[in-house]
């Protein structure tokens, strides 16, 4: 079944008298339970795809179907509650709310869901939990590492089941070794059955994905299924405290 | 509905804790409020002070009793012209009397003030002295609470009988029954035969209506001199809902009596209690116009303080809210948290500006017996929460609109 068919895509910003062709035409089809990567160098339309795809933003042209629903004419509202619904987001930066702790801001999407309390709570807890998280519950981000601030942004985007879960440059601001934890959580995540769009300009962290698409001045340049993708060890040693 | 409660909910903690994050800031900009609740609350205060004592002090006054006097209660600059008026005689008020046809009470009222009285080394100051005759008991609401009041016979006999106030039975008597005593004032000896129901203090607590001492007019006569204090008809209407008809028979046997010639205009005044109601309507009036413009105007100042504010709030918080719309926040979400944040830091003023009234309104009561209306308090907090509404939509309204690709970039 697909979860997300897109059709002549475009997205163009005006900067003064210039028209910037973020996205020019791009068309796809993205199946449940794929792992699919987007690759292409920087400034080349990937978060503006993203952002396309996640329902945060809406293209210029063409029409973007999702989850049999056509998304592409909604209002902010309703896009806002796909979002809520149905879109899981981790970013490169985190995004995470500064003064709340890691409960709350798992919490959080449970709460413009109208989830009550007990239910939210043992929820956020349950997903923080899946994460390896369950000690750092009542920690703020910045008494958190940067993977460790990841794997919140992780739990926060699992917690409400979405149909699936984009990735925007997830290991951009990791290290090396906690950007392969964080993979080897995705990869735990896909094969309990979910959906990932992964955005990187890494090679080696497209590799774990079974589908690459590659994007160059706005168009898609090639969209190839890898064989046999790259299965990521667990890691004994905790390196990453502090 | 209670999936609404829930994010409402959110918005209120989020709108507290941004509040406690910025406290030093978010009390120097409810500024304007407190100004504006302090004095809408001073300013409730002070009417309802005002009121009561007003109330307090015409409460001697009949609203069915008309006083037929020399001159108007509220000559003004014309008070030179009535001057020369010929004085109100008992005559006059004899007359009056037996042409009256209808009336419940008539009674000569003459006046003096400051007198002093004396009863075994004891005085009593600055009283108020009432000559008249047994109807003042109606015209006046002189109700003896021991012993009796005047009686006819009384009057014609001039005998030397009083009644006394209660502030005055209380320092001549603080041990003994009254009644019957003999007090003594000018030189005269009169005996105490009632003593008056408690009536409390006059305007601004400036007299106290219960330092009077009434005794029949020709006593009050004899001992101060004829002339002494202006003599006053007091007429107590059988049906106030005719009180204008009495009043213009009244007139009309006046200028009789006084024999007016038709082309002249009235040599004496009807006054009633109502002349005083409507300088007090205008003094009111004055004070809550004035009230009104203080408040408004610090409220408005106020208004646009919070609104600066919250728009700092919004653009210090772009990242925030960026995060909040891509997890799922609608836009009612958005602009109910910030609505929330202006509204708390309005009612924070209010209650400091409450806070701040309660002392002033003890110092108020020094003046005028009143106390800070309950009712204000709930006013004050409401009109602070409607401040915090009203300012705080368009910057709550310009968060909710905020792009979250925009947002989310924002740093
Ligand atoms: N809000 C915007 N206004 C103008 N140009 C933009 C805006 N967002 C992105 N762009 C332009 O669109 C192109 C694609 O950007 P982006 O999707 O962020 O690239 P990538 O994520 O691949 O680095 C870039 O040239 C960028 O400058
Ligand atoms: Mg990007």
């Amino acid at each position: 079944m697909n979860i997300i068919t897109i059709e002549h895509i475009a997205k163009i910003y005006q900067v003064g008298t210039e028209e910037v062709r973020a996205l020019s035409d791009v068309s796809l089809k993205i199946d449940a339970n794929e792992y699919v990567a987007i690759m292409g160098p920087s400034g080349s339309g990937k978060s503006t795809l993203m952002n396309i795809l996640g329902c945060l933003d809406t293209p210029t042209k063409g029409k973007y179907d999702f989850t049999g629903v056509n998304v592409s004419e909604m209002n902010d509202n309703e896009l806002a509650q796909i979002r809520n619904e149905k879109i899981g987001f981790v970013f490169q930066t985190f995004n995470l709310l500064p003064r709340s702790t890691a409960l709350h801001n798992v919490e959080l999407p449970l709460i413009y869901a109208g989830i009550p309390t007990v239910e939210r709570r043992e929820r956020a807890e349950a997903a923080l939990e899946n994460v390896g998280l369950s000690d750092r519950m009542t920690h703020k981000p910045n008494e958190l590492s940067g993977g460790q601030r990841q794997r919140v942004a992780v739990a926060r985007a699992l917690v409400t089941k979405p149909s699936i879960i984009l990735a925007d440059e997830p290991t951009g601001n990791l290290d090396t070794k906690t950007g392969e934890d964080i993979m080897y959580l995705f990869n735990e995540i896909y094969e309990q059955g979910n959906t990932i769009i992964l955005v990187t300009h890494e090679e080696y962290i497209a590799e774990h994905a079974n589908r690459i698409i590659r994007v160059r001045d706005g168009l898609v340049e090639s969209d190839l299924q890898v064989d046999n993708r790259k299965i990521p060890e667990k890691r004994v040693e905790q390196t990453e405290e502090g | 509905m209670f999936q609404t409660l829930i994010a409402l909910k959110e918005g209120m903690l989020i709108a507290l804790r941004a509040i406690r994050a910025n406290k030093l800031r978010s009390v120097l900009t409810t500024l304007g409020i407190i100004i504006g609740i302090v004095a809408v609350t001073t300013m409730s205060t002070a009417i309802v002070g005002l009121e009561s004592a007003f109330l307090n002090s015409i409460s001697s006054l009949g609203s069915d009793v008309l006083y037929v006097d020399k001159m108007p209660w509220f000559a003004g600059g014309d008070w030179r012209r009535y001057r020369n008026r010929k004085d109100i005689t008992f005559e006059d008020y004899e007359k009056l009397k037996s042409m009256l046809s209808s009336y419940d009470a008539i009674a000569p009222n003459i006046r003096t003030f400051g007198r002093t009285i004396k009863y075994q080394g004891k005085n009593a100051e600055s009283t108020l002295i009432y000559g008249t005759t047994p109807d003042f008991l109606r015209t006046g609401g002189a109700i003896p609470q021991e012993g009796r009041f005047m009686t006819e016979f009384e009057v014609h006999a001039s005998r030397r009988v009083c009644i006394i106030g209660t502030d005055i039975a209380d320092i001549l008597f603080p041990n003994e029954d009254p009644i019957g005593k003999n007090v003594k004032m000018e030189n005269v000896k009169l005996k105490v035969i009632g003593v008056l129901e408690k009536q409390g203090s006059g305007f601004l607590g400036s007299f106290s209506l219960d330092g009077q001492v009434i005794m029949p007019i020709k006593v009050f006569q004899r001992a101060f001199g004829e002339t002494r204090g202006r003599l006053r008809i007091d007429v107590k209407v059988a049906d106030i809902d005719k009180i204008d008809e009495t009043k213009d028979e009244i007139r009309a046997h006046m200028r009789t009596i006084r024999k007016v010639p038709p082309t002249e205009e009235d040599d004496f005044a009807i006054n009633q209690q109502e002349m005083f109601t409507e300088i007090y309507d205008q003094t009111v009036g004055v004070i809550a116009i004035a009230g009104i413009v203080i408040t408004a105007l610090s409220l408005f100042v106020g208004a646009i303080g919070i609104m600066n504010i919250m728009f700092v709030s919004v653009t210090e918080r772009t990242k925030e809210i960026g995060i909040r719309k891509a997890i799922g926040a609608k836009q009612w979400a958005i602009l109910a948290q910030f609505l929330f944040e202006a509204s708390f830091i309005c009612i924070i003023g209010g209650i400091i500006g409450i806070v701040i009234s309660f002392p002033i309104s003890l110092i108020i009561d020094q003046f005028l017996p009143t106390a800070m209306p309950i009712n204000i308090v709930v006013i004050a907090i409401l009109i602070s929460a409607f401040v915090g509404l009203i300012s705080g939509i368009l910057p709550a309204y310009k968060a909710s609109k905020l792009d979250p690709v925009d947002a989310l970039r924002y740093e």
